[in-house]
């Protein structure tokens, strides 16, 4: 592995740890007081520092050093998280974000930005945790922590004279002149009993230990008596634990803070002892009896501090020959557990924590990065495995006419099992839109304050799981919409209040499954669409007569035309030319739809429906003109057998035909098609009543009806090009190639529109 | 000396030379990535009349072209004997519609002659010069300007 991918580990860590810092500040911000949020955002923060220190990014360090030093403030109760307090650390959590894309992709951050954002923190920290004054500008510090040659076990905190962090975290009232510091330092107990996942997690007891050796004077005793005979022992699990006590005057936090990477992996207890009080005196109270312990054998001989090895004579060659093979830092492990059995002799709430920390842990534990291009092979594989196996059942069914035999039964097996390996892998690819939720949060904040505007953006449902295509497609229209949300539907504070609505906007977005799609809703408590402003602009640029008469919905939906912007004035955030038409278009290539739902004075609500998965569908099965179609399921709304009663003839070409006393246009999809030249007759075939993008119910005319069933989809563009009023193909049982019908555009076909001029403008855009 | 080593050197190319009624055609044979029997093709709505339909190629979707019909001689009639050429330019796949496969050549850069000089169409468009091999003559064709979707880009 080499530099550049263990720093693209660091960027794909640093994304979720910022994905995290958001959330936590997010929800701080809505009141939330659990020290535990703290910690995690501070952990994020600190975290991405770390890192950055070992890839000497500079300025991220010193931003997330200023930004860390705020939050510990806030971590060690000095600094009252209120909302203006969380305003400025939202927008710092901006800058880092940004800062950090700039060290992976390079490109230029706004300094001034940051450098003000630097200053407000600074104050922050200052105003409310008067040690922090007396102490040099944190900034100082970062420079320092910038070289620290290893993210892991802070040694920027660690260091004896790092200063510029020290102040914040220390809060004992005796921190006196350096001369006195070495007599009147108070003195801990530090039990340190690491957990085997310690060891796993690549920690080192000898380096965190010698990092607590950096705080103060110390003696160190370990404990081996729960280290088993050898022939018991289990090499990877951790039998020593270490009791260290030291004289520091950096605080408990400071010793805390050596642990913090292995805290969820080692039980640690920092007990604060009495200044004058010996540590010798304390060692005899303990149960347990220490062996002094030379911390520089860990490092050099793996045999040294196996002292037990010398009591088991009767160990065999053979096993010393295995010990022997181990690593040191096995061997360590080995010692390290030995303190485990005695663990249990420990307090119930050391107990607790413990548990608590190891469901954290594993947690942790159940995620993996895998590559999306090997999701993808995945993915294309059981798509074929599904598409032979129909083959395959097909093809037996067609030899075995009493269909008892044992072939056909394993067949049934095989077809549930493949069902359920697609269900599995597609499982994968399904993420919760929460990430893409979390950008909107800051889509809102930067335009609300380019705007003046007060909002709150709710987010609701975030949890709702997509595949990861679809969530990919979906930033973009979403961020567009929000900046439309704020920028044209929120009123200015002043507006609101005159109408009597609290001066704070109002977006929501939310997420939920229905019927096998997701829907996604933006509302906003605006003004709503002002019908008579769109009205006129449509009219203005010919896009309605002057006097076509239009319901309300037909109205709202004119926003989704082509260049169409009712923004009085240009503003930086919307109306740069392209419009809500862009959105309705990447919303359609997604296979969605959107719709848009305004009430005057309190709003408008945007509503789109998206497919769970861009790789499979459920079809209909139809034959028109001898030839297999497949129809998405989703769109039809329900099938029947025409009527010669029901069906009417309408002008010269034209058909409808009544359904439950209401006239619908009929479609004959082989003549839209071009696979027959002239009208079937309605009576022989079957109607698919579908309900279309514009609105609006159209009955299909299909041959009949096959069957019903679940196929992949296949590009078509990929090795052709697009056909108009196909959006795809999938392949069936028989091994052929069928055609999936895009209803939207033969619906279209149907009003008139050639297929072939939409397609040449969708080429075109 | 290797085979590959010594056409690299002699500026040697092999072709694929196959037959469409009764003139042949060659195309580099580096394009070709399988040659199989004709199976029936999904017919696509709206598509120019070279363009016999797709078919599943383990998987993929494969538009078919009668090259006859494209090269602007009579619609092929595919029968179980007709064999489609898979062929690959750029990352696009398309299989020909040919009679049969009757050779594989390997011919030498000069020995491709420039194709007389005619005004019509098909020499312009799809022609990129013509081999004499023993006594016959046959018409190297420009794989690019066979598929479809390159026309249409190009309009």
């Amino acid at each position: 592995m080499d530099m550049n991918e263990i720093k693209e580990i660091f960027f794909q860590e640093c994304e979720e740890q910022l994905a995290e810092l958001e959330s936590g500040l997010l929800r701080l911000n809505d009141g939330d007081r659990d020290p535990e949020t703290v910690n995690a955002v501070f952990r994020a923060v600190h975290s991405i520092k770390g890192g950055a220190g070992a890839f000497a990014l500079d300025d991220l360090v010193s931003f997330a050093h200023v930004f860390e030093t705020t939050l510990d403030c806030v971590r060690s109760n000095k600094l009252e998280p209120t909302q203006d307090v969380l305003k400025v650390m939202l927008k710092s959590a901006d800058v880092l974000a940004d800062l950090t894309n700039v060290a992976r992709d390079g490109g230029s951050v706004d300094q001034a930005r940051s450098a003000q954002l630097i200053r407000e923190l600074e104050a922050l920290a200052k105003g409310e945790a008067p040690p922090a004054a007396e102490a040099p500008a944190p900034k100082a510090a970062a420079p320092k922590a910038a070289s620290a040659p290893k993210p892991a076990p802070v040694a920027a905190a660690a260091a004896p004279n790092d200063e510029g962090f020290v102040p914040v975290a220390f809060s004992f009232d005796d921190f006196g002149g350096e001369e006195e510091a070495m007599i009147e330092h108070p003195a801990y107990e530090v039990v340190f009993k690491p957990k085997s996942e310690l060891y796993t997690k690549g920690n080192e007891a000898t380096l965190l230990l010698r990092d607590l050796s950096r705080l103060g004077e110390m003696s160190i005793h370990c404990n081996m008596d729960s280290l088993p005979p050898l022939d018991q022992m289990d090499p990877e699990a951790a039998y020593f634990s270490w009791k260290v006590s030291i004289r520091t005057d950096k605080g408990e936090d400071a010793i805390r803070s050596v642990f913090e990477f292995a805290e969820w992996d080692c039980e640690l207890d920092v007990i604060a002892a009495d200044a004058g009080e010996g540590a010798d005196g304390e060692t005899e109270e303990l149960p347990m009896q220490p062996v002094p312990f030379d911390l520089s054998a860990l490092d050099e001989e793996p045999h040294a501090p196996l002292g037990v090895v010398e009591e088991e004579e009767q160990i065999a060659a053979a096993q010393e020959a295995v010990t022997a093979a181990q690593t040191a830092s096995n061997v360590v492990q080995m010692a390290a557990n030995t303190s485990r059995a005695a663990a249990a002799e420990k307090g119930a709430a050391a107990a607790a924590a413990a548990q608590n920390n190891a469901q954290q842990a594993s947690a942790a534990g159940q995620t993996i990065r895998v590559d999306l291009d090997r999701v993808d092979r995945l993915i294309n594989l059981v798509g074929e495995l599904v598409i032979n196996q129909a083959m395959l059942s097909q093809s037996v069914i067609e030899n075995d006419s009493n269909g008892v035999s044992s072939i056909n039964m394993g067949l049934e097996e095989l077809q549930q099992l493949t069902r359920e390996i697609q269900d599995s892998v597609m499982a994968i690819r399904a993420q919760p839109v929460k990430p893409v939720f979390q950008r909107m949060a800051r889509t809102v904040r930067e335009i609300a304050d380019i705007t003046g505007k007060s909002v709150r953006l709710v987010t609701e449902g975030e949890n709702t799981e997509v595949d990861k295509t679809v969530i990919d497609k979906l930033a973009e229209p979403l961020t567009h919409m929000i900046r439309n949300a704020v920028d044209h539907g929120l009123e200015m504070p002043e507006k609101r209040l005159a109408a009597g609505k609290s001066a704070e906007g109002t977006v929501k977005l939310t997420a939920k499954h229905r019927s096998g799609r997701i829907v996604i809703e933006l509302s906003d408590d605006g003004a709503g669409i002002n019908r008579e402003k769109v009205r006129q602009k449509a009219i203005d640029n010919d896009l309605i007569a002057a006097d076509a008469n239009l319901s309300d919905e037909e109205i709202d939906n004119l926003i989704f035309h082509a260049g169409f912007s009712t923004a009085d004035k240009v503003s930086d955030l919307s109306g740069r030319g392209v419009g809500m038409d862009v959105v309705k278009r990447s919303i359609q290539a997604l296979g969605g739809r959107i719709n848009i739902s305004s009430k005057p004075g309190q709003g408008s609500v945007f509503t789109m429906s998206l497919p769970l998965t861009l790789a499979v569908l459920d079809g209909m099965v139809v034959t028109v003109a001898g030839q297999t179609l497949v129809v998405p399921l989703t769109a039809i709304v329900e099938t029947l057998q025409p009527d010669a009663a029901a069906i009417h003839s309408f002008g010269a070409t034209q058909r409808l035909i009544s359904i439950r006393n209401s006239f619908c246009p009929l479609v004959d999809v082989g003549r839209i098609l071009n696979f027959r030249a002239t009208q079937a007759n309605p009576v022989e075939g079957v109607a698919l009543l579908v309900e279309s993008e514009g609105g609006g119910q159209r009955a299909l005319m299909v041959d009949a009806i096959q069957g019903q069933r679940q196929v992949v989809i296949k590009s078509l563009e990929a090795n052709y090009t697009h056909v108009p009023g196909i959006a795809a193909a999938t392949i069936l049982g028989d091994g052929r190639v069928a055609l999936i019908l895009d209803v939207d555009a033969v619906v279209a076909a149907s009003r008139g529109q050639p297929l072939n001029l939409e397609t040449s403008l969708a080429a075109a855009g | 000396m290797s085979y590959l080593a010594k056409n690299l050197t002699s500026g040697a190319r092999e072709l694929i030379a196959f037959r469409i009624g009764d003139q042949e055609f060659c195309v580099n044979i580096m394009s070709v990535r399988e040659i199989r029997g004709w199976t029936p093709a999904t017919p696509m709505p709206h598509a120019p009349s070279y363009v016999l339909g797709v078919i599943n190629l383990r998987g993929a979707v494969l538009p078919i072209i009668d090259l006859s019909a494209r090269l602007g001689m009579k619609p092929a009639e595919p029968t179980v004997r007709h064999v489609i050429i898979v062929t690959q330019v750029k990352s696009k796949i398309v299989g020909l519609l040919v009679e049969a496969v009757s050779d594989i050549l390997t011919i030498r850069d000069e020995d491709i002659q420039p194709t007389p000089d005619m005004t019509s169409e098909f020499e312009r468009t799809f022609a990129r010069g013509v081999l004499a091999i023993e006594k016959r003559m046959i018409c190297l064709i420009e794989l690019e300007a066979v598929f479809p979707q390159t026309e249409s880009e190009a309009a």
